[in-house]
């Protein structure tokens, strides 16, 4: 297939995607929001939340305190952010136009159907007070489109270039999430493992729909270390890092199976996901998550490099 | 202006073609057309064909209107207008091969040499050399009005990039959803083996020096053009890759296609880019849409393209005139054909009768195109006349005129119902190094407000879907 196209799959799937999780972001916002009221914490929440999405540059460019309104309106419709819940379906539409002899007609109407409905969103449907509304529709079209994606594709490259591109975007999300509450959320005089960051760490679960995993596999109180461990190392949990490095790796070598040949992107795929197998959350936490990642991040990074290197060029 | 003729008939003198569809209006209650409009809508959105039009502000992805009442054309019409179309198109390939070549037209004298040589759009870089099948335009989209019974005129003949044929393949497809018991009750030719007609006559102008199957591709100009949908709709039905310039490369002469495998040869290019832009080296060297190096690749003969570069010569409003006598120059024939009397302003005695008679008279701009930069005298206020006829004075080489043709009427649905409007009709005529190929139908463009007779789509124009019925 022509190396555009695999590239427009590949992105239009990571723009559906960081939609989503942008979206996951919103809402892990509004939750610490109003539990760090009732536990004493600051007005930090929303200045952790713009953080976890990436987007503090751009951000404090063009506002000076991180309200609610301001983060709403910044993460999740300013048409400047190119990481906006909006943005993000604009692009992912944009992608998905310009190669839409590759997509089955089901996607088409996701990605199309999404953009649609979108464009008909006004200023009362981002209030505080109702943006959860905008929050759940952007993770139901999400869940469509990958539901699309798993139903109506045939399995052959054009699959595998979208897929790779859900699960290098939802690694980096995930990372992302789990980074901002270790350092930024914790006022400075309150304990590690105090009631604030307790409820932060179950902020954090239900922000990747894994509160019910969570107790499930460990049935006891959330603890810091086992919430990271679950979504670092879990590849029973979906969202967790070592799970989408299983569907990454597998996914690199349906390419080279068929295409014959391997490279860089599967040798450093390989040896992410060796080290997400093979370390213990001990060995993590000696290490400090932070470090840890920040490494899986950058090189998670490189990796959507070495794949368009490879593929997409 | 005489009355228009109108397709159904009238009264006691009801078109045969018609019988049912004027029964079946009759029978069909208003409010039953109005929802299936808004259904026909819906489908045109979400399948996402729309148009860009530029320039008005809005929203720029707009849809054009199609109108649901289905234009009927008999099989011994359509026959007597595909002949004519074949022989017309035969006709302008021989033509372009002729004065890139031999230019034994000009030397007979029936073409001004002038008009061919100087035009801007007789491109040197075509000069002396041969392409396959001798076949310059292969898609070539003529655009034919009505004013009576057996009375066709040619407005046009589009040999460059000529679009529109995913309306006439969609507009069918929205129709049989709709109307599935209409349908029933003819028997109407389909018109849904074009995009197969189309890869045939691709391959058959694939390069001599191409062994095997050859590969073929569609060159779009990407996503902001407005006929885009279109493009990616055609390379999905033929089952060729869509490529943007940037997906193509010449190497040593060769251009290949850049691939998640790497390199793959490409044989045939089917374009939808126009020619200045084709090729940054050989012209716009500004160019981002093109391929740098094809025209040199095209000129060894180790790729086509389709249609050709500098077909355009054949399409010149002021070329145009001479279009009947290259029939019975290369043919040999008389044309089936007419011409609509064209008055060029470039010749003085022409210009002071066009500039006389402007309130009675069509007068174009030679470049323009799509409705944009003509006059329609009879429906333009005294100022806009006055103001028109400044302007070609002070060119008036870039102007033609032409007689206000009282335009074939067929039965719309409106506003206020089912009402006569003036349509025209382009049918797509294939040219392959093999044979002409013609689905039995085209688009026919309908002018919704009343009397107008400008059936543009960026003027307020429609759509309807063209039936030709079996014999």
């Amino acid at each position: 297939m022509l190396s555009r196209t695999a590239d427009n799959l590949f992105w239009l799937a990571r723009y559906m995607e960081r939609a989503e999780n942008m979206a996951r972001i919103l809402e892990a916002g509004y939750r610490l929001a109003a539990m760090g009221t009732v536990a004493g914490g600051g007005n930090t929440e929303w200045h952790s939340t713009i953080v976890a999405a990436g987007c503090e540059t751009g951000f404090y460019e063009k506002h000076r305190e991180a309200t609610a309104e301001a983060a709403i309106d910044y993460l999740a419709r300013d048409p400047d952010n190119p990481s906006s819940i909006l943005s993000c379906i604009q692009t992912a539409r944009r992608n998905g136009r310009a190669v839409r002899t590759a997509l089955s007609a089901d996607m088409w109407d996701a990605v199309n159907g999404s953009w649609l409905q979108a464009r008909g969103f006004g200023d009362q449907d981002f209030a505080p007070d109702t943006v959860r509304r905008v929050l759940d529709w952007v993770k139901e079209r999400s869940l469509l489109f990958t539901g699309c994606v798993g139903s109506t594709m045939m399995r052959n490259d054009a699959y595998w270039f979208t897929r790779l591109g859900t699960f290098i975007e939802r690694a980096d999300s995930t990372a992302r999430i789990l980074d901002v509450k270790y350092n930024v959320l914790l006022p400075t005089y309150e304990t590690v493992g105090g009631g604030l960051d307790y409820v932060q760490w179950t902020a954090v679960l239900r922000a990747v729909s894994a509160s019910r995993a969570y107790h499930w596999i460990y049935r006891r109180e959330v603890k810091p270390w086992l919430v990271a461990e679950l979504l670092i190392l879990k590849p029973e949990m979906p969202r967790s890092l070592a799970a989408c490095f299983i569907e990454i790796t597998r996914t690199l070598d349906f390419l080279s199976s068929a295409y014959g040949r391997t490279g860089e992107a599967d040798r450093l795929a390989g040896q992410i996901h060796a080290r997400l197998r093979f370390t213990r959350i001990d060995d993590i936490f000696q290490m400090g998550l932070h470090e840890f990642l920040t490494q899986f991040i950058e090189s998670n990074v490189r990796l959507g490099q070495e794949v368009s290197k490879q593929y997409l060029v | 202006m005489a009355a228009a003729f109108d397709e159904m008939g009238t009264g006691g003198n009801l078109r045969a073609a018609y019988r049912t569809v004027s029964e079946w209006l009759q029978s069909t209650p208003p409010e039953v057309f109005a929802h299936k409009r808004r259904e026909a809508e819906m489908l045109f959105r979400r399948i996402g064909i729309t148009f860009a039009v530029y320039g008005e502000g809005g929203d720029p992805e707009r849809l054009i209107p199609f109108d649901i009442v289905p234009r009927v054309l008999g099989a011994s019409e359509w026959d007597y207008l595909a002949r004519g179309l074949e022989q017309r198109a035969r006709a302008l390939n021989a033509f372009i091969h002729d004065v890139y070549n031999e230019r034994d037209i000009l030397r007979a004298g029936k073409v001004p040499e002038a008009l061919v040589l100087q035009n801007e759009s007789y491109l040197a870089q075509m000069e002396g050399f041969e392409v396959p099948g001798r076949v310059y335009t292969h898609i070539a989209g003529i655009d034919v009005v009505r004013v009576a019974e057996n009375d066709f005129y040619v407005l046009e003949d589009n040999c460059r990039t000529p679009s529109g044929v995913s309306y006439m393949l969609e507009g069918r497809e929205v129709m049989m959803r709709l109307f599935p018991d209409l349908f029933a009750r003819h028997r109407v030719q389909p018109v849904s083996r074009y995009p197969e007609a189309l890869l045939e006559t691709l391959r058959s102008v694939a390069p001599p020096a191409c062994k095997g199957e050859p590969v073929a591709v569609l060159l779009t100009p990407g996503p902001y053009n407005s006929a885009y949908y279109e493009h990616s709709f055609l390379a999905d039905e033929m089952g060729v890759e869509l490529v943007e310039g940037p997906d193509l490369f010449v190497d040593d002469d060769v251009v290949y296609m850049r691939t998640t495998q790497g390199p793959r040869r490409v044989d045939v290019i089917y374009r939808r880019i126009d020619d200045s832009y084709i090729d940054p080296r050989a012209f716009n060297p500004d160019s981002m849409l093109g391929v740098p190096g094809l025209l040199a690749a095209y000129r060894k003969g180790t790729v086509t393209l389709a249609n050709a570069v500098g077909a355009g010569i054949a399409d010149d409003k002021a070329v145009y005139i001479h279009v009947p006598e290259m029939v019975r120059f290369y043919l040999g024939e008389e044309p089936i054909l007419k011409n609509v009397p064209t008055w060029s302003c470039a010749k003085p005695d022409e210009l002071a009768y066009v500039l006389e008679h402007l309130g009675e008279l069509v007068v174009k701009d030679v470049h323009g195109s799509g409705g944009y930069g003509m006059l329609v005298g009879p429906h333009a206020t005294r100022a806009e006349c006055a103001a028109f006829a400044d302007k070609v004075k002070a060119a008036p080489d870039r102007y033609i005129a032409q007689p206000t043709l009282a335009l074939s009427t067929c039965p719309t649905f409106v506003d206020g119902g089912v009402a006569p409007r003036h349509v025209d009709l382009r049918p797509f005529v294939l040219v392959g190094a093999d044979k002409v190929r013609i689905v039995p139908g085209g688009l026919t463009r309908v002018a919704l407000r009343d009397g107008s007779l400008v059936v543009n789509s960026s003027q307020g124009g429609g759509t309807k879907d063209t039936w030709v019925l079996e014999g």
